[in-house]
């Protein structure tokens, strides 16, 4: 067990199709900005920083290098971590390894993504293995319709199912301005869009984003100092799995089956739809958002349709999920991760505004990516003992 | 007060870049691809210590973390255990090209292994394609080692 360490800032910019109004320099800034400020801190406080984004998106390699001007790391040290989709979740994992490790007590975190200036499923497409999958795939929207063809067979799961999620992840968004979309549709609107690949349409889908993500980490030393209400990490687990997507079972997804069984048992998690009061999760498409809560153990397997009818995830509901309006509404891939972290925290120190779950103490973030890869984060207004 | 025009903002493209990349196949993966090439067939490898047949064949077994070295011999058919029809556009990173719409693919279990792997169907109708369906590769006339001397695969009645 290392230092007990907690978030006492976050930073998100406007998110957008496209900010073209900012270089990805210029949007890294403003959000490290933004973080600063809320902490009340300066950048003299920090003594290092993590940046993330994804590989090949645009196009520029030594991210941690390039984006000093924006991130502050000036004579300060930094290092780049990028895991494909999960990238906002390890980033944070990183900020909180360097704090808990007892090395660093204050470490800023930013996570980001232009996704304007690239092909974004042609840049996914390169994390393929190239020879013998890559000539046929077809990006996350492919992998996300695969699982979910298998997901529907097993289940009898339908389309007018998933689109709940797309309804209400769209609907939740409508309570925050940092969301891109701002969408109030309906379960018609969502069967109604255009089929992009079966048995995803349109609204199922996340959209692709430009925008960034910082967060500030502090040890036990000094984050009740900096901050009234501080946001303690409780635990986290990542799971990792082949790199040939064939070779894995896409229902249940393992990774996320067993990062829940690890990150539950480290932290006392028995019923987590009664323990966590909130979620943040990286569901990219509406069909994930059903399927995937039953690998966390919301529900039994093959549940899921039945747990989102009942509006238990709702916002009111017993364990809303994605206040933020999930990623269905915000994509900026690379910050994906960091934006669920952010969320829950926002959610924890009473900040959410609008979207505020009353109360709320524990909660979950996930990160999702890769090769169907998994990263949970437990968050709590309590200091862990 | 006065309207002030909005700014001109723009991208500035890094012109018409090529950088292609030569990968190395390795051991395995090259012999399955110069059965493909001159007889039309498929190899897996089997892991000593699981007994699984993995397709496509590599040398480490990922679950037991040990080395392959038997290849296995494949019919080529095997069963669809899901798919999508892709109608989404995007330019493929291999060839630099927009990639051709409507694309199915599926993960193809071939019998005799213990895998899926992905691969394209020949029927792009979403409605007309099911899981568990049996499909057969459609093999290129002139074919150079690589994963699309199967053109792709047919479903078949059997």
């Amino acid at each position: 067990m290392g230092k007990r360490t907690a978030i006492v800032g976050t930073g998100q910019t406007k998110c957008s199709s496209a900010r073209k109004d900012v270089n990805g320099q210029e949007l890294i800034n403003e959000a490290v900005r933004r973080a600063l400020e809320d902490a009340d801190l300066t950048l003299s406080d920090i003594d290092a920083i993590v940046i993330g984004n994804m590989d090949h998106f645009e196009g520029i390699n030594y991210v941690d290098t390039w984006s000093v001007d924006g991130s502050g790391a000036y004579l300060k040290p930094i290092i780049k971590v990028t895991t494909g989709g999960t990238t906002g979740t390890t980033v944070a994992f990183a900020g909180y390894y360097h704090v808990a490790s007892g090395l660093f007590d204050k470490v800023l975190t930013v996570a980001w993504e232009k996704n304007s200036e690239s092909d974004t499923t042609g840049a996914i497409v390169t994390a393929i293995e190239p020879i013998l999958e890559r000539p046929t795939f077809g990006g996350a929207i492919n992998a996300m319709a695969l699982q979910a063809s298998m997901y529907m067979a097993k289940y009898g799961a339908t389309e007018e199912d998933a689109a709940r999620v797309a309804v209400r992840d769209r609907k939740h968004a409508l309570n925050n301005p940092y969301a891109h979309l701002h969408l109030n549709i309906t379960v018609e609107d969502v069967m109604k869009s255009p089929m992009i690949s079966y048995p995803i349409k349109y609204l199922d889908m996340c959209p692709r984003t430009d925008g960034a993500c910082a967060l500030i980490f502090a040890s036990e030393d000094t984050a009740e100092k900096i901050c009234p209400k501080p946001v303690w990490v409780l635990g986290l687990a990542n799971r990792h799995n082949y790199t040939l997507f064939g070779d894995q079972p896409l229902v249940p997804m393992i990774t996320m089956v067993e990062a829940a069984q690890a990150l539950y048992a480290k932290i006392g998690i028995t019923e987590p739809l009664k323990q966590f009061d909130v979620m943040e999760l990286y569901m990219p498409s509406s069909y994930s958002g059903v399927q995937w809560i039953e690998e966390l153990q919301l529900c039994p397997y093959g549940g899921g349709p039945e747990l989102i009818a009942s509006g238990v995830t709702d916002m009111g509901g017993e364990c809303p999920i994605n206040p933020s309006g999930g990623v269905l509404s915000t994509n900026a891939i690379g910050a994906t991760g960091s934006q669920r972290v952010a969320e829950c925290t926002l959610q924890i120190m009473g900040k959410a505004e609008q979207r505020q779950v009353p109360g709320a103490k524990m909660a979950l973030a996930s990160g999702f990516g890769g090769c169907f890869w998994s990263d949970l984060m437990a968050l709590g207004a309590r200091k862990p003992g | 007060m006065s309207q002030k025009k909005d700014q001109e903002l723009l991208f500035v493209s890094s012109g018409e870049a090529e950088q292609p990349f030569e990968w190395s196949a390795g051991k395995h993966i090259s012999k399955l691809l110069v059965e493909m090439r001159d007889h039309k067939r498929l190899i897996a490898s089997k892991c000593p210590q699981c007994q699984k047949v993995l397709f496509p064949p590599r040398r480490v077994c990922a679950d037991c973390f040990v080395e392959m070295d038997e290849l296995v011999p494949l019919k080529g058919r095997g069963v669809i255990r899901c798919f999508t029809v892709l109608n989404f556009g995007f330019v493929d990173p291999n060839t630099g090209l927009q990639k051709p719409v409507p694309l199915a693919s599926a993960y193809i279990q071939l019998d005799g292994t213990d895998t899926m792997f992905l691969h394209a169907l020949e029927e792009t109708d979403f409605h007309k394609i099911k899981i568990g369906m049996r499909v057969e590769p459609v093999w290129e006339e002139k074919r150079q080692g690589q994963a699309l001397d199967i053109r792709h695969f047919k479903i078949i009645d059997e």
